[in-house]
């Protein structure tokens, strides 16, 4: 008999777990909702980005050919067979754009991760303990700051020889954290004296705390909008380092596509689809990442006045200006 | 009524929000004649703030005037143009804010922001300005030499004195008081408004002052309205409303804080909370938590009905 209850009081706990399930879902699904719904830059870009990313994440199923193996006759124009064409060793464009999407993508997220995370730190350490830290890092921050980036990049890539997408990474990350400090450091600034601070740490929250749920959230906006930018300038970075030359041009990335293209004379010999193909994939990427930087300021910051019912604000403001004669 | 320097007639304010639209100012209409004390009081988030702002034409969006007129000396001030409303405002109608103190700019002298506001409307020299503005400052009991001081050097009491005579500085005909003395202590709000009040038999300048504190209110005040969820639902001279309040929920405010003299009796607050203005019901608004609420409050919105000459209230028991 108790087994009977017992088994009954399990079932019980399932249906409700899951209902809790059904119910997480609808509601991860209606902030996904909300999010795109009047939002059209979120849209476009998030249609970009996803075929961007399904591209590079599905390569291997997607792509026709080895991406380093000479599959054809060089420099063939786009044709059933090679749906972008071929380079001048004869490699498939097609497959190693979507192969390289992969190595670009891989390199710009990781720097965009090591530079916002290098950026929060030090940003809101300095801007939360003030003093002495803040004095250090800050010190820090500007001696980041007024490095040349690129040449710095340039030089000890060089210096370094032909270098793997792994330093890469590294280098980016660790060069283009500063300015990101900066901005959060004074937004740290800015919140840690408002009153809902002081009351927490009246409340006797730890630091830790106090930085964790009190003010990192108010950064979300700006940390995120860092965040894609740095991917966005990392990965115009790896780029221009490959088209110098100074990446490993034997791994397929955007860049050593393009460092290809310019050593072969692509476009001056007609081969536009070697050139041009790589470059649209970076200009789209960038500017989908751009697009849903622009959409996240829309939906974090609820003071900006946009969104649906502003729509409906000016046709109810413009009914009611007729109203008074004013049109 | 032949006097009238301000008349709003069947104003509405909706805020338009991604949750739908609320109306926060409902059809309201009444009238201020020259060197008259209207008080507005009503619970927080009834609308009062809102009107006030209508009325010197700042809301921005998502707030919208959607209907009515507002007519200051039988100009339409919904219908001014940039370069006449620039000109109301200020010269005309003046607001003191309800955080008035922090009207002031942190990083200016207190002085060029008086200088400021007479420079800008006056065409008169710096020297005449200069001497205008310590006058002012004089007027509201702030020695001149402060002219020089910053905001942060002021304490509370005298920076709102300070946005007290930066509104009297072009002697306008109009002052709204948007909870001109809720951060003030009592000594210090008692002080400001006997200075108002000397100023204001001085110049004889209206004043709209909006509070909650309808003890306050019954001192100073000529005529008081008293709002509820956007509604207009009595307005009648200070001493009716005050003492002889007919709308239940006037009884309520003032059954809600003690009198000082007699006996001590048990205070009754009104129960509940305002309602939802996204969730307006049918019929009066106050129909929840009144008392006295009947059948015909659920079907029909009440309208204001004129008791005497100079009294009216929204309520269908009257």
């Amino acid at each position: 008999m108790n087994k009977l209850i017992d088994s009954i009081g399990s079932e019980d706990m399932s249906v409700q777990e899951s209902n809790k399930l059904v119910k997480k879902i609808k509601g991860v699904f209606s902030t996904i909702h909300a999010f795109f719904h009047g939002n059209p830059p979120a849209i476009i870009g998030g249609l970009l980005i996803t075929m961007v990313l399904l591209g590079a994440l599905m390569a291997p199923i997607l792509a026709s050919h080895n991406p380093n193996k000479r599959v054809a006759r060089p420099h063939i124009a786009p044709n059933a067979e090679h749906i972008l064409g071929t380079t001048r060793s004869g490699r498939d464009v097609y497959s190693q754009v979507l192969y390289g999407a992969r190595k670009s993508l891989t390199v710009a997220l990781s720097a965009g991760i090591i530079a916002m995370t290098l950026a929060v730190a030090v940003g809101v350490t300095s801007g939360y303990m003030g003093g002495k830290v803040d004095e250090w890092l800050n010190f820090l921050t500007n001696v980041f700051l007024v490095f040349p980036q690129l040449p710095l990049l340039i030089v000890l890539a060089a210096f370094l020889g032909q270098v793997g997408s792994l330093v890469i990474t590294i280098l980016l990350g660790v060069t283009s954290w500063p300015w990101g400090a900066r901005v959060i450091r004074s937004q740290t600034m800015a919140i840690r004296n408002k009153e809902f601070i002081i009351s927490a740490e009246v409340m006797g929250e730890s630091k830790l705390r106090i930085i964790l749920v009190e003010i990192l959230p108010n950064l979300v906006s700006i940390v995120f909008g860092g965040f894609l930018g740095t991917v966005i300038y990392a990965m115009g970075s790896e780029a221009g380092l490959g088209i110098l030359g100074l990446g490993d041009a034997t791994e397929v990335s955007w860049g050593s596509m393009l460092y290809w293209a310019q050593t072969s004379s692509a476009l001056y010999t007609g081969a536009w689809w070697e050139m041009i193909v790589p470059a649209a994939a970076l200009a789209v990427t960038g500017g989908s990442l751009a697009l849903i930087n622009m959409s996240i300021d829309q939906v974090s910051n609820p003071k900006l006045k946009t969104g649906p019912h502003m729509k409906l604000w000016k046709k109810l403001k413009k009914e009611a200006d007729q109203r008074r004669g004013l049109l | 009524m032949k006097d009238v320097l301000l008349e709003i007639n069947n104003l509405c304010v909706d805020y338009v929000s991604p949750n739908g639209v609320a109306r926060a100012v409902n059809n309201v209409s009444l009238s201020i004649a020259p060197g008259e004390t209207l008080g507005i009081a009503g619970e927080s988030g009834c609308g009062k703030s809102t009107l006030a702002f209508a009325i010197s034409r700042l809301h921005k969006a998502p707030a919208l005037i959607s209907e009515g007129e507002i007519l200051y000396k039988d100009c339409d001030v919904l219908k001014m143009s940039d370069k006449e409303l620039r000109d109301y405002r200020w010269n005309d109608v003046s607001i003191v804010f309800q955080s008035a103190m922090n009207s002031l700019n942190p990083v200016i002298t207190i002085g060029e922001q008086l200088l400021d506001v007479i420079i800008a409307h006056k065409k008169i020299s710096y020297k005449e300005a200069h001497q205008k503005a310590v006058e002012l400052l004089s007027i509201v009991g702030i020695h001149g030499d402060r002219m020089a001081s910053f905001p942060h050097q002021l304490s509370g009491g005298m920076r709102q004195r300070v946005v007290i005579a930066i509104a009297l500085a072009l002697e306008p005909k109009l002052i709204i008081m948007d909870e001109p003395t809720t951060a003030l202590d009592v000594v210090v709000e008692r002080e400001i408004l006997n200075e108002l009040y000397d100023l204001k038999t001085k110049f004889g300048f209206s004043i709209l002052f909006i509070s909650h504190d309808l003890s306050l209110m019954g001192e100073i005040a000529d005529r008081i309205g008293v709002m509820y969820a956007g509604n207009l639902i009595e307005i009648g001279d200070a001493e009716t409303v005050f003492g002889k309040p007919s709308h239940p929920y006037t009884q309520g405010l003032v059954a809600s804080f003690p009198t000082i003299h007699g006996p001590k009796e048990r205070l009754y607050g009104i129960p509940g909370n305002p309602v939802d203005l996204l969730r307006i019901p049918e019929g009066c608004n106050f129909q929840d938590r009144c008392t006295q609420c009947m059948a015909e409050c659920k079907k029909h919105e009440p309208e204001l009905i004129k008791l005497n000459d100079r009294h009216q209230a929204a309520c269908h028991r009257l």
